[in-house]
């Protein structure tokens, strides 16, 4: 119990447990509107465009002579981060069959940017090791504010429209036919999607950050039948994950991004699991399709003797 | 049972004019692709109208009434819902849509609830309105899904999920109701279900455009058929009589694709001028 104290009072941890809290919140309410989009890859290629934008930062710092030559490196993430996600969006919304493939393209392009850039900056692949996988025992204090100003930011746009934001991600079609501004809310949901990549980047590395953002959605979608109740349940998963994760480490020397990510996933290999043994007083369901026949049958007062065709009484 | 409108109409400025149709559309071209699916439609819809818009497959009826409600833009031409031009000015709170039904559940789990709350945002509301919730139980009522509300819609019956979808466009309030195809593959009890609240809607002056393969259930609500083929109107006036015992009250609707030749499909009745073209459902394919 000392022991926990002892972690709670360590100020290294304060900050790094404030910054795992934050994200385990924040992440997976982005994350729903993803998954809800299908488009739960659109984090890992904003983590990937992110790279390039830290040895951007990078490079431009060095350049600069500014000392640490790595303080514009978050700056630079943000901005890659916002103008990776709006490309995939206007890519989205030329052809729809291509999104995947502009997917696929900025993976590459951003870590092959990232790498080539950072070489240039006179740093090499290791000094990307800290973004890639997670830095968090090195959190500063002005980290945690933009930490907290930019989770702020996402839970007052990603709670406060939720209406609107899962409208658009429901059904874009309806959403359009609504007057609403589709292009608009959907431009939201990618710079939201940005900025969670941006904040998570410290705690799990851009590499696993996507899977702060989806994972916990996925254990949430599993246990209830509402938008709303999935979301809920995926923040939490999130913040206990992250805050458990991160506490493993003060005792044990592992990574903290990968050990949060295996927590998650077992959480829900668990949850699966379990979830036919649990699962709620299911009413049994035809399994027939409702669908008018395609071929003509006696009328149904003609056969009175004839068997009951359907399953309900 | 409750009833629905008398509420003000939300959104815009109001123009008194009774004399506005719904809807107006111009000499409306839509391209998708390579492949002009509408060429050149005009298409008026004056207030208190109910209009059925009927062709085969591929004739491009989804295609025109997505253009019509802004999901798809026009290639050429002009579209006005209530006087407006398509666009911010229209008061998209007095227009409702129920786009075909698409199956197959979303990422996310969804309850009908939330499916038909977001039907309360329209314009520039981004936010639910106060009393949102007594709006939502009230439109499942209206469809006879008061039960259902907080199922997950990946629960529900293809034709309960086609209801909710109605109660999303209801929602708000609207005069003008578009509907496309909102009884293809639905269960007896929803279409029937479906009939009544449309009688009732009608009865209190609700403008309908309704896109339907047969009249069906709704003949008798119907005031003209407009047809399409091939991306044009070849037909806009009264519907064709239903057979002798079709449409009436006693008429019980057992099989409604049963007869496909029959007097159900206007426009083997009445324009067998041109050559019958060979049906084909590439245009549909594209559209989608």
């Amino acid at each position: 119990m000392s022991g926990l104290w002892e972690m709670v009072t360590d100020p290294f941890m304060q900050r790094a447990l404030v910054a795992a809290l934050l994200v385990g919140v924040s992440a997976p309410v982005v994350g729903t509107y993803l998954v809800q989009k299908r488009l739960a890859l659109l984090g890992d290629g904003i983590g990937h465009v992110a790279l390039t934008g830290v040895a951007l930062g990078w490079l431009v710092g060095a350049a600069m002579g500014l000392v640490p030559d790595d303080v514009l490196a978050v700056p630079g993430a943000v901005l890659a981060a916002v103008a990776g996600s709006v490309l995939i969006e206007v890519v989205r919304r030329r052809g729809r069959t291509s999104g995947d493939l502009a997917l696929a393209i900025l993976f590459y392009g951003g870590i092959a940017g990232g790498v080539l850039l950072i070489g240039l900056a006179g740093g090499s692949s290791g000094s990307l090791m800290a973004y890639l996988f997670g830095s968090i025992s090195s959190v500063t204090l002005s980290d945690v504010w933009v930490t907290v100003a930019l989770c702020g930011l996402i839970l007052l746009v990603g709670l406060g429209l939720r209406a609107a934001l899962f409208s658009v991600s429901h059904d874009e079609e309806f959403a359009m036919s609504s007057g609403l501004p589709v292009w608009a809310l959907n431009m939201a949901v990618a710079v939201l999607a940005a900025l969670t990549v941006t904040v998570a980047m410290r705690v799990v590395g851009l590499l696993l950050v996507s899977a702060l953002m989806i994972v916990p959605v996925a254990i949430g979608q599993l246990v209830t039948r509402s938008f709303r109740r999935t979301m809920l349940v995926a923040s939490v998963v999130g913040v206990v994950v992250c805050v458990t994760g991160l506490s493993i480490t003060y005792w044990h020397n592992v990574s903290p991004g990968a050990l949060i990510v295996v927590l998650a996933i077992a959480v829900y290999v668990v949850v699966a699991a379990l979830h036919p043994l649990l699962a709620r007083r299911s009413a049994p369901v035809d399994p027939h399709p409702d669908i008018p026949d395609d071929v003509a049958v006696a009328p149904a007062g003609a056969g009175r003797g004839a068997p009951q065709e359907e399953c309900t009484p | 049972m409750t009833t629905l409108a008398t509420d003000p109409p939300s959104g815009a400025t109001t123009p008194r004019d009774a004399a506005v149709p719904a809807i107006e559309a111009r000499d409306v071209h839509v391209r998708l692709g390579a492949s002009p699916v509408l060429r050149g439609v005009d298409l008026t819809v004056r207030r208190g109208e109910v209009v059925a818009l009927l062709g085969a497959n591929g004739s491009g009826k989804s295609t025109l009434v997505r253009t019509l409600v802004g999901v798809l833009p026009a290639t050429a031409g002009s579209v006005r819902l209530f006087g407006h031009p398509l666009g911010n000015d229209v008061p998209w709170g007095r227009v409702g849509y129920v786009p075909q039904r698409v199956s197959a559940a979303a990422g996310v789990p969804s309850t009908a609830a939330e499916v038909v709350a977001s039907g309360l945002l329209h314009g520039r509301r981004l936010r639910l309105p106060r009393g949102w919730r007594a709006r939502v139980r009230e439109a499942l009522d209206l469809v006879g899904l008061a039960d259902r509300a907080r199922y997950a819609t990946h629960q529900l019956s293809g034709g309960q999920q086609q209801r909710v979808l109605i109660a999303r466009a209801l929602v708000r309030k609207p005069e003008l109701l578009v509907l496309d195809e909102p009884v293809a593959g639905v269960d007896r009890p929803s279409q029937e279900a479906f009939a009544a609240t449309m009688t009732r809607l009608v009865a209190e002056g609700m403008t309908v455009l309704v896109v339907l393969h047969e009249l069906g259930e709704l003949a008798p609500l119907v005031q003209r058929c407009v047809v399409l083929r091939h991306g044009r109107v070849v037909h806009d006036g009264a519907p064709p009589t239903p057979q002798p015992g079709h449409g009436g009250d006693a008429h019980e609707h057992v099989h409604p694709h049963a007869h496909p030749r029959t007097v159900q499909h206007p426009e083997n009745v009445r324009l067998a001028e041109g050559p019958f073209e060979r049906p084909d459902d590439t245009d549909e394919e594209v559209a989608r």
